[in-house]
């Protein structure tokens, strides 16, 4: 590997862009392709392998997770998602919420959702989980998820809050096909009792939607 | 990815040493790293990150050892035929591919 290539790996992945070495496994010659120029699937399933005898090294940004909403989930979901290596980051703009005591090891951001995510380049790696059941803090949230290619939407809330929140979105604009992207109720079906679990539920989904795209 | 390797390998290179780069390229069976796995050595030996369980990674590293001095990459295959393989850390069935390349 040339320094030049190495150098654009390490810079690509500071900046959150994809990129792709490609090595030629005979001569040992390297190509670096950028994502969205093609390996589309081994990008979106971030699967490394060997094609042709060229190996594809699938160098996507690191995983990132928006949780909205400073709340007791919250703290559940955290050391799941951080084991699995996602760097989260809270946003709540409720300051008693919103205690770095509360939420010690990650970014945390008392502000509006609207004013701060637009400042965090919501990416085909980032999932994003709306806790607060507060539509004034959720939905201009959820709005600006459901504008981005984020790997994972969850929205905490029973049927009946979906329904309405449901009502809400689309007298916004969003569409059925939108609006399908929200997983609501939240979490694979595991018959979770408690945060801890609901956690478990909520991380697996979104890691399925990572490995296998559902 | 593990980029903590990638980093580490940039690191050695500013401070003037030789550096390769293992890779694991390809797995079949119960291979205990999953491609993408790597291994950063320097001229002296000393290396960092991970390719198999364990002693793969003996393997690996004097095999890097020459293809710092020649500057030819070289592909690597460990099985479970081998018997070695029971040994390194492959006693699941698992078989392995590594590619080892300079870093210049």
């Amino acid at each position: 590997m040339k320094a030049e290539i190495l150098r654009e790996v390490i810079e690509a992945r500071a900046q959150r862009r994809g990129v792709a070495v490609v090595t030629d496994l005979d001569t040992g010659a390297q190509q670096i392709v950028a994502r969205g120029d093609g390996f589309e699937d081994a990008f979106r399933f971030d699967k490394s392998g060997v094609v042709d005898e060229k190996f594809v090294a699938i160098h996507n940004p690191p995983l990132r997770l928006i949780i909205i909403g400073a709340v007791h989930i919250a703290q559940s979901i955290i050391p799941i998602a951080q084991a699995a290596n996602y760097d989260v980051t809270v946003i709540d703009p409720r300051g008693a919420f919103a205690s770095g005591a509360r939420f010690p090891d990650v970014t945390l951001l008392a502000e509006w959702p609207q004013d701060v995510l637009p400042g965090l380049a919501l990416d085909a790696r980032t999932g994003f989980v709306a806790l607060t059941h507060d539509p004034k803090i959720d939905d201009p949230a959820l709005e600006l998820a459901l504008k981005s290619d984020v790997l994972y939407i969850g929205a905490l809330g029973s049927k009946k809050t979906q329904a309405s929140r449901r009502e809400r979105l689309m007298a916004a604009g969003f569409s059925d096909e939108q609006l399908a992207r929200i997983h609501g109720p939240i979490g694979l079906n595991i018959g979770a009792v408690g945060a801890p679990e609901i956690a478990i539920s909520v991380m697996a989904e979104m890691t399925q939607c990572l490995r296998l795209g559902a | 990815m593990d980029h903590t390797v990638l980093e580490t390998a940039s690191i050695w290179l500013g401070e003037g040493r030789k550096v390769a780069l293992a890779t694991v390229i390809e797995t079949w069976g119960s291979a205990p790293q999953p491609v993408g796995s790597q291994l950063v050595i320097d001229g002296a030996g000393h290396f960092m990150g991970s390719v198999s369980g364990g002693c793969v990674e003996g393997a690996v590293v004097t095999e890097a050892l020459d293809i710092i001095q020649t500057g030819t990459p070289k592909v690597m295959s460990f099985g479970v035929a081998d018997e070695t393989a029971w040994k390194v850390g492959l006693a699941c069935g698992g078989k392995i591919r590594v590619y080892v390349e300079p870093v210049s």
